[in-house]
């Protein structure tokens, strides 16, 4: 094991967001785990900017990373309340039988 | 080396459960996975010296995300088994694009491992002074040059809360048993309300 550095930290970030694309496609029909997978792909990013925050040296990558947090909660919290009032209204969350506007 | 088995611990269980974010069964299941995947990132970012974020990647992610999920997928009453129906038949095409992500990934990095693209340096004003610690540092860049950064971040968790309450708020059926009518409370008034009876001993009282 030779010692860390930066790329390693590049290499979990890429990994994980690659599964968080691969999330949303295997599981198309179930829009908790879609949303879960939102949240890996949002992870990603965060140990991509955290990662070069502290191999530059420089602490705005962690500021934007904090930003990047408010956006993730943000969405979970929308997307949980639409999944919600769509649940009431259909009895399903399956994403396949979206099509009452047919876009 | 303690630093590099840390490395390889976290990083690997972090991986390991965000693969099984998105393939376990039951969504309960995957949320408890996704927690874990928090954590483990939390202790990554501890690795490099970002304890704030860490800690607040602990408390936003686990402390609120997470359990918003467990509420919610235990909310609805829904046939889980049916939801993975079109799993066999989506994971050819998921790989595929998963290993051209991976791959161009990939390439980025070693591309950049290579020496990578120029960009110029940091310019070296939003460096941690010595002596002061990450929180201290963020908190004086947070508050500080990006203090309308902050700001908007506010706004957006403020509509991002309005959205939810607007989205999911139920108006009472009109006469609905435990409801509170403000206007019919306010418009009481005592005499309507109370009655003075003197009972004599021994004799109920007719209400």
């Amino acid at each position: 094991m030779g010692p860390i550095g930066i790329e390693h930290y590049l290499v979990v970030g890429a990994i994980l967001f690659v599964l968080g694309v691969l999330g949303i496609f295997l599981n198309r029909k179930n829009v908790i785990v879609i949303l879960m997978a939102v949240e890996l792909i949002l992870l990603a990013v965060n140990i991509n900017l955290v990662a070069f925050s502290a191999f530059m040296q420089d602490l705005v990558g962690q500021v934007f990373a904090m930003l990047v947090l408010t956006v993730a909660a943000g969405e979970a919290a929308i997307g949980l309340a639409i999944l919600v009032i769509y649940f009431r209204g259909r009895g399903t969350i399956a994403v396949d039988d979206v099509n009452r506007m047919k876009g | 080396m303690i630093q590099a088995l840390a490395f390889y611990l976290f990083a690997s269980v972090v991986i390991a459960s965000a693969v099984m974010v998105i393939m376990a069964r039951n969504p309960v299941h995957s949320v408890l996975w996704l927690i874990l995947a928090f954590f483990n990132a939390a202790g990554l970012m501890v690795l490099v010296g970002a304890e704030f974020i860490a800690m607040l990647l602990v408390i936003v992610y686990v402390g609120a995300v997470a359990v918003l999920f467990l509420f919610v997928v235990m909310m609805l009453d829904i046939d889980f088994a049916a939801m993975r129906a079109g799993f066999i038949r989506n994971f050819p095409l998921g790989i595929l694009i998963a290993a051209i992500l991976l791959a161009e990934l990939m390439l980025g990095v070693g591309a950049y491992g290579a020496g990578g693209v120029e960009l110029g340096q940091a310019d070296g004003s939003a460096v941690a002074a010595a002596g002061q610690s990450n929180i201290e540092a963020i908190g004086a860049l947070l508050y500080g040059r990006y203090i309308v950064l902050f700001e908007i971040a506010g706004i957006i968790l403020l509509v991002a809360m309005i959205g939810a309450i607007v989205l999911t708020h139920r108006e009472p059926k009109p006469g609905a048993r435990g409801r509170q009518d403000i206007g019919k409370q306010i418009a009481r008034r005592p005499e309507e309300a109370t009655v003075m009876k003197q009972p004599t001993v021994g004799e109920g009282v007719d209400l």
